[in-house]
């Protein structure tokens, strides 16, 4: 039997367990409320929910792998492709739309429309430089490295911060190919 | 019988069913459990009439390039073999006439989601410690027996 082609984003997000929309959100904004509680920098808080959303990232490209049925990626561009409409759908509902490929092709923006994880929210004037969404970038970059790509994953526009979308920005740094782990003389 | 390895070798599962005769011991056939595989992926990838670029034989490869094998069969068992792209292997080793394993092990690789990747007690990287996920995984392969 062939394997099974590629399912698309809603068809999954249709078959996954949800949660409901606004326990989410809530749920979040306590997560960087506490955080900016307890450590009070907002460059730690930033680092802090960059961290979570590695370690999150590096469990959920598992499952996504594993729902999704995507073949693997055979460069950068489809990767992109795949985590803006499969990922970002099947996890949070929304697609992005990938744009701004640079001339090698080792750097796009993922441009967000909407953003659960930011309904409600306003930012104080003390938090100014706080990425309410780190935790995204984080993810995004936790998952490429599970499959030997390292990134770096930067915020661009922030909703929060006046502009008009959220745009992530991710620049392939090296794709690490698999090393055999064990010494030859063992 | 079953293994599960991740991108690093580490052996995150081992379980046997019905094996007669041990050969090594545990750690020696886990390390030529993975290192063969890792040769076999190795070799297939360079040996593809298909594809066009072609490295030295050695180079390590990255995950998604390549063609990638996924069963052998000897005249005693067959072994069929499944890799994610972020490196995790799930290898069974059953009797030759079993048909294409390719489905059961994506089902296991769900398994494997469901009960062991969401598990917030699981460090990755370590081997697996999951009661639940070693009934699942038992009852499932049971049945396909």
């Amino acid at each position: 039997m062939p394997p099974a082609a590629p399912r698309s984003g809603d068809a999954i997000f249709a078959n996954v367990e949800r949660v409901n929309a606004e326990l989410f959100t809530l749920t979040y904004g306590a997560i960087v409320r506490q955080l900016l509680t307890d450590l009070e920098e907002v460059e730690e808080v930033n680092k802090q929910l960059d961290q979570m959303g590695y370690n999150i990232g590096i469990r959920l490209i598992d499952e996504f792998l594993a729902k999704s049925n995507v073949s693997r990626c055979v460069d950068f561009k489809e990767t992109a492709e795949a985590i803006a409409k499969v990922g970002f759908k099947m996890f949070l509902g929304v697609t992005a739309s990938v744009t701004n490929w640079d001339a090698d092709g080792t750097s796009c923006s993922l441009v967000l429309e909407d953003n659960p994880l930011v309904d409600f929210v306003e930012l104080p004037d003390t938090c100014q430089g706080l990425y309410y969404c780190n935790i995204l970038s984080g993810v995004v970059r936790g998952a490429l490295e599970m499959v030997s790509m390292k990134t770096e994953v930067t915020w661009i526009r922030d909703m929060l911060r006046g502009d008009d979308a959220y745009e992530l920005q991710v620049k392939l740094l090296k794709q690490v190919p698999e090393e055999y782990p064990y010494k030859d003389d063992e | 019988m079953m293994y599960v390895f991740n991108r690093n070798g580490v052996c995150l599962l081992y379980r046997e069913w019905n094996r007669p005769l041990r050969t090594l011991n545990a750690q020696q056939d886990h390390k030529l459990m993975f290192g063969l595989l890792f040769s076999l992926k190795s070799l297939t990838a360079k040996m593809d009439p298909t594809n066009a670029e072609k490295g030295n034989l050695g180079v390590p490869q990255l995950p998604g390039q390549g063609c990638s094998f996924h069963s052998f069969r000897t005249n005693t068992y067959k072994l069929s073999f499944m890799e994610s792209p972020s490196g995790i292997k799930i290898i069974l080793v059953t009797h030759p006439g079993t048909g294409d394993l390719r489905e059961s092990l994506k089902y296991i690789y769900n398994l494997y989601v469901e009960y062991v990747v969401k598990n917030p007690l699981y460090s990755p990287g370590t081997p697996i410690r999951s009661e639940l996920f070693d009934k699942t995984l038992d009852q499932y392969v049971r049945g396909l027996g």
